[in-house]
């Protein structure tokens, strides 16, 4: 092994070198390992929820062989497909995952080139304030979110609780701290002296961030979407406890809520609607990969 | 008609003074090259003209108005960085009509201006390239361009060339000397490279710790610089400062640098140092050039002496030879067929013709 012949070298005995292209074909060989290790750790999940979704329910509580299609059927995608209900929800979780994108990057990207670029009294401290927000729990603010709904019905009349649009207002609570923050580091790797051409050549604060700094940015724009998409879509504690009504629900809460009656679980349609739900993110991934991972390695290279 | 005047100019960071009152008045198409050590608040300056700093205090007027609080874009300025500061997802002829498009300038206007600056530049088949395909010398044309398209009241050069490798330096140097001689803008350079300072401006600006040291032509400063600051800082190899006292040798002067050895004063300066015999502090001096090889002469100014030589670094077109004089390290050129070993005594000769006598205590040359 590698190591053993470094101790042995460091012990005194004369260091014998191996070439270049054994020591990195033992290196593949780890890496690989490794991978698949994971691949399998990762990808198994997902396989099992396929191979149950083209499954019956007789199949699935039948005691055979749980990783087996013996009689594959589609009908648990064309039950589910056919429902109207299930469209509802994915229709609710795509209407609040666009709708909280677009309100976190518009809020997030003007705030992160506020605080990096406009120095103003207190700007660090704030920055560190929204990322310090991030650091809370979500499940503590149940209690305050639905006093202030409370509060909210009480003085304008406008009821808060069970509408799916409310999640449009609470998620950005969660996506905007972190999303911020991935800008504000995205912002302060582009040089000063950028902005300041900017500024010489007549642009305003507004004409330089949609000019220059949106287009330069744009790795970290897209990293930052995928995330606050990612947070929205797969968010499960919040449309829980606000959203009651089953038209209002959003895919994660909706499968598990009218797929599971009572002590019955319809696995197979439960399966099914889960690797439906999780197509949006990865389609989204498989496009904006290569950015995403620019994106996130941004600072590592430019300081 | 763009002169830039500054009266008073002052920069105070916190409690820090960066900049401690500049005066200074630069002429309509004068080239003006502010050059000092870092730190000496050059680039404040420029910074400030340029309206990216507030200033502290003073005035600053362009074209004669006063421009304190108005906005960078509002100055009719164009600032070329030090790292160029290209818009990096915009193409050249994005990049050097961005200003002019902000400035809703008509297309055929823009497309016509930023014809004409490519071809000042030679960057005319560069135009549909984005800045990371372009070399370090390209990209800084394209800077250059950007700025000139704007046909700015006032250039702004900020150290435009210390990213670029020391042959590029040379040869853009040569090419913004052109590009001014062609568009007569009135510019302000920043550098810390004395020879760039001396080969491009009508006159140098000297600054040492926030203050301007002295103002002239390159010629000027050269020859006769007003501190030791300014004496030491331009000339490479930088000027000898020995130390050294004058006294009375029957009815002339004489500059004694050791028990050894002493020089006498050339007649014409006797009236000048007179009044400085016997005072301690004094420094004498002499530029490298000045102390050469000796040869048959019968002017009263040069003085031949023997020195043990130290140090010999062949330059090609010249030799530098170093030796010691009461602990202080003195530099000469000497002719490279002249010979000058190291560990060797040689004679030298020194041209007091062109010495400078300097009071250390205040810094002055006298």
């Amino acid at each position: 092994m590698a190591n053993a012949a470094i101790a042995a070298g460091a012990a005194g005995r004369p260091i014998k070198y191996r070439s270049m292209s054994r020591d990195r074909q033992w290196a593949m060989r780890w890496s690989y390992f490794f991978l698949v290790l994971f691949v399998i750790f990762f990808l198994t999940p997902p396989l099992y929820m396929f191979i149950t979704s083209l499954k019956s329910s007789g199949e699935i509580s039948a005691a055979k062989n749980p990783w087996w299609v013996y009689a594959p059927t589609l009908s648990n995608y064309t039950e589910l497909l056919g429902q109207n209900q299930y469209l509802v929800f994915f229709r609710n979780s795509a209407l609040v995952s666009v709708c909280v994108v677009i309100v976190t990057m518009v809020i997030s990207v003007t705030a992160a080139f506020a605080l990096a670029r406009m120095k103003f009294w207190g700007s660090a401290t704030l920055a560190t304030g929204v990322f310090l927000t991030y650091l809370i729990p979500d499940s503590l603010l149940f209690i305050p979110l639905f006093k202030m709904f409370a509060f909210v019905r009480d003085t304008t009349g406008i009821e808060l609780m069970n509408h799916w649009w409310t999640l449009i207002i609470i998620y950005p609570t969660l996506s905007v701290p972190f999303a911020t923050w991935i800008m504000i580091g995205y912002f302060a790797s582009i040089p000063k002296e950028l902005d300041e051409a900017a500024l010489i050549d007549g642009a305003t604060w507004m004409q330089t961030l949609t000019r220059i700094f949106i287009p330069v940015a744009m790795p970290g724009i897209i990293a930052a979407t995928i995330f606050s998409f990612t947070v929205s879509w797969a968010q499960f504690l919040y449309p829980l406890a606000f959203t009651t009504s089953t038209d209002q629900l959003v895919l994660p809460v909706g499968i598990v809520t009218t797929l599971i009656k009572g002590d019955v679980f319809n696995w197979g349609q439960i399966m099914t609607g889960a690797l439906l739900g999780a197509a949006p993110p990865l389609i989204i991934y498989a496009f904006l990969m290569d950015y995403y991972i620019a994106g996130l390695t941004a600072g590592a290279t430019k300081g | 008609m763009a002169q830039v005047t500054l009266r008073k100019v002052i920069k105070k960071y916190d409690e820090v003074l960066a900049v401690r009152g500049v005066d200074l008045d630069i002429a309509d198409k004068e080239f003006i090259v502010l050059v000092g050590p870092s730190g000496c608040g050059k680039s404040t300056t420029l910074r400030m003209i340029a309206g990216l700093e507030e200033i502290s205090g003073g005035d600053i007027a362009i074209g004669g108005d006063v421009v304190n609080d108005v906005p960078p874009k509002d100055r009719d300025i164009a600032m070329v960085f030090q790292n160029y500061a290209l818009y990096p997802h915009m193409n050249v002829y994005e990049n050097m009509s961005f200003g002019l498009k902000l400035k809703r300038t008509p297309r055929q206007e823009i497309e016509r201006r930023v014809k004409q600056a490519a071809q000042i530049l030679d960057i005319t088949e560069l135009l549909d390239r984005k800045p990371k395909q372009l070399s370090g010398g390209q990209r800084q044309r394209v800077a250059m361009g950007r700025a000139i398209v704007r046909d700015p009241k006032v250039f702004l050069f900020d150290e435009p060339l210390s990213n670029l490798d020391a042959k590029l330096r040379v040869q853009m140097r040569t090419e913004i000397k052109k590009v001014h001689q062609k568009v007569r803008t009135t510019t302000v350079y920043v550098t810390h490279d004395q020879v760039e300072a001396m080969t491009l401006a009508d006159r140098v600006v000297v600054m040492n710790a926030g203050l301007i040291e002295q103002v002239g032509s390159p010629h000027d400063l050269y020859h006769s610089p007003n501190t030791k600051f300014v004496a030491g800082f331009i000339g490479s190899p930088a000027m000898n400062f020995i130390p050294c006292q004058v006294e009375q040798a029957a009815g002339a002067l004489r500059l004694r640098l050791n028990d050894k050895l002493a020089m006498p004063v050339p007649a014409s300066r006797t009236n000048r140092y007179s009044s400085v015999v016997g005072k301690p502090n004094l420094v004498l001096g002499l530029r490298p050039e000045h102390i050469m090889e000796t040869r048959p002469h019968t002017e009263s100014d040069q003085h031949d002496f023997e020195v043990p030589i130290e140090v010999v670094e062949p330059m090609g077109m010249e030799t530098l030879v170093y030796f010691t004089i009461n602990g202080t390290e003195v530099c000469g050129r000497i002719n490279p067929n002249a010979g000058g070993v190291a560990g060797q005594p040689m004679k030298l000769r020194a041209d007091l013709s062109n010495m400078h006598l300097i009071d250390d205590t205040t810094g002055k040359v006298l």
